[in-house]
């Protein structure tokens, strides 16, 4: 008989025997999971409204490089993927005020890290798991140490996002005015790129760099398809990441394939169903318009 | 879209509480100002008073410094030469009694902003914090958004609003803080002549209730000339500042751009034919470098084109 054993398959993709026991187990990454979800909705809100999609692959691509080379040279993974990120979130800001330059920096800089990553790899004589992990995520590997410099690069980034809250969103909606009021645009650019490459260096480390965008960009997209309150999206956007995230790895737990394709899926479902909202409220007429009274 | 007659604009000039006639407070005053970057002169020795109520529009060629003025009083740009107050005491970054107007974008769609909100930023965007809903704030919001008349889609996504809605909720925006001038950079470009004219008699509405000083960047003076009071026209590093009647004029115009310029009034309308182009530098600024001269963009003289 050839082809796929489609119960294999299955058990491959979801099992959940021994459940309890691997819950516990996995208690490090769930938490993890919950906090990136957060920091990711948050910020993805304002990569989404500074229109900074396609600086997060490239601030994540970095990110991977720096994480590679910290693995070839003993620096560590973690210490690694945040210069790299932070490196790369700088050069962007202060080369990229505009979007057409910001675009062809980000085009120049993505497959230099790429390949310096896998340069890095390819040179690393330790197990391959660990070097596809860093592609696509590797949830097992939140131990209490790694866990703790997760929370604590997170709290860094909600707490700084909170107090740039309101000139961050005047200088990204409304740059001119924003200057025009007193808003320190330039510098706000720059502390914001500070933030995203933490927020990138965090989620490289359990979705994997080619997957960042499904918990910076994809919640928050989402929730700006159903809302445009300034406070149901970024609350919408932080949920969704969440869900995404935990959701993944609660049924990545028994399965023996990577988590990234869990959580990514999920994310993508939201999505949809979000477009599928915002299109059946568009047929009905919803606009959100009053009479003038 | 609810639309100000020119008579409800007459009305609240009637009901302002000082005659119109009776000399004002200057709100801004500029001496010998003169802005250069390297060795391009924009313009030099400019003296020039705004005073509170009183609708300036600032004409010019492209290049000719029109929006770096602006930047100066914003306190973005330093002058070269010379002193400029706003209210007694020299131009700052960030004044909170200065409103600006820019010129119509349309909104992204990837930001989370409704109409409230864009009014909400100029109430209080400048501040750290989260933008957390107090009703002091909502009061002055609401206040805001019915006082030019965008109550109706106060909750509506701005990307999905017109461009003339949108230059609404811009008023309503500036005029947080309570302003004593209000720049405007032109705000009416990109916007079809009924939204011109809607905008513009807003924001006339509101400095004669208001007692505003309106500063009024624009290529074309012919949506506002009804309303300005007078005109500060920069051109060839030089200016000239007074009456619509005493600038817009052949020989005025022919002497500040130092050769001849033709300035045909027909119908109400002014249009300025055989502005030679100046646009071989720019001012500095992104926006706008590529639009006609002072021209009614509806006539059929084009301005720069042959002289008739």
């Amino acid at each position: 008989m050839n082809g796929i054993d489609w119960a294999d398959l299955w058990s491959q993709v979801f099992n959940f025997s021994d459940y309890g026991d691997l819950i516990v187990l996995l208690q490090n990454s769930i938490i993890a999971g919950a906090v990136l979800g957060i920091v990711g909705g948050l910020i993805g809100v304002f990569v989404m409204s500074r229109d900074m999609a396609f600086a997060v692959h490239g601030i994540s691509e970095l990110s991977f490089a720096g994480a590679s080379a910290g693995l070839l040279f003993g620096v560590g993974v973690v210490e690694g993927s945040l210069i790299g990120s932070i490196v790369a979130a700088l050069i962007i800001g202060f080369l990229g005020a505009k979007s057409r330059d910001r675009n062809s920096i980000i085009a120049v800089l993505m497959p230099f890290g790429l390949g310096l990553g896998i340069l890095c790899l390819a040179l690393y004589p330790g197990r391959s798991a660990n070097k596809f992990g860093l592609l696509t995520g590797q949830i097992v590997a939140v131990d209490d140490p790694r866990l703790n410099s997760l929370i604590a690069i997170s709290i860094v980034v909600v707490v700084g996002l909170l107090v740039i809250w309101r000139p961050l969103t005047f200088a990204s909606v409304d740059a001119d005015v924003a200057a025009a009021r007193g808003v320190s645009v330039q510098t706000l650019s720059i502390v914001f790129m500070l933030l995203l490459g933490l927020a990138v260096a965090v989620s490289v480390q359990v979705v994997g760099s080619l997957l960042v965008l499904s918990i910076l960009v994809t919640p928050a997209a989402a929730a700006l398809r159903v809302s445009s309150s300034p406070i149901v999206v970024p609350l919408l956007s932080m949920l969704f990441a969440v869900l995404s995230l935990v959701g993944g790895i609660m049924l990545a737990l028994g399965g023996s394939v990577p988590i990234s394709p869990y959580v990514t899926t999920i994310s993508f479902a939201i999505y949809v169903v979000c477009r599928i909202i915002a299109a059946s409220r568009a047929r009905r007429g919803i606009s959100g318009r009053q009479a003038l009274v | 879209m609810k639309i100000f007659g020119a008579k409800s604009a007459r009305a609240a000039s009637e009901a302002a509480p000082s005659p119109r006639n009776a000399p004002r407070h200057v709100v801004l005053r500029v001496r010998g100002g003169a802005l250069q970057f390297g060795e391009r002169r924009l313009w030099h020795d400019l003296d020039f008073d705004v005073r509170a109520g009183e609708f300036v529009a600032v004409l010019g060629a492209n290049g000719s410094g029109k929006s770096s003025l602006l930047k100066v009083i914003l306190g973005q740009q330093q002058l070269s030469a010379g002193t400029m107050t706003f209210e007694g005491s020299p131009v700052t970054r960030g004044n909170r009694r200065i409103g600006y107007i820019p010129q119509q974008k349309l909104a992204d769609e990837g930001a989370p902003l409704r109409g409230r909100d864009l009014v909400a930023l100029g109430v209080d965007g400048h501040r750290f914090g989260l933008p957390l809903p107090r009703a002091a704030r909502r009061r002055e919001v609401d206040e805001l958004l019915a006082s030019v008349g965008a109550s109706e889609y106060a909750n509506v996504a701005v990307s999905t609003l017109s461009g003339g809605e949108q230059q609404r909720l811009r008023v309503g925006q500036s005029l947080a803080g309570d302003p004593t001038l209000l720049l405007c950079d032109e705000p009416l470009l990109s916007l079809d002549l009924a939204h011109q004219r809607a905008v513009s008699e807003l924001i006339d509405t509101h400095r004669r209730q208001r007692d505003l000083g309106v500063l009024f960047v624009t290529h074309d003076i012919n949506p506002v000339l009804d309303m300005v009071d007078r005109v500060l026209y920069l051109a060839g590093g030089s200016f000239r500042i007074g009456t619509p009647d005493e600038v817009l004029r052949s020989e005025v115009l022919s002497e500040l751009y130092g050769s001849p310029v033709d300035v045909i009034r027909t119908r109400g309308r002014v249009i300025v034919v055989g502005v030679p182009d100046a646009s071989h530098g720019h001012d500095g600024h992104h926006h706008h470098d590529d639009d006609p001269v002072v021209s009614d963009p509806g006539s059929a003289a084009p301005s720069g084109g042959p002289r008739s």
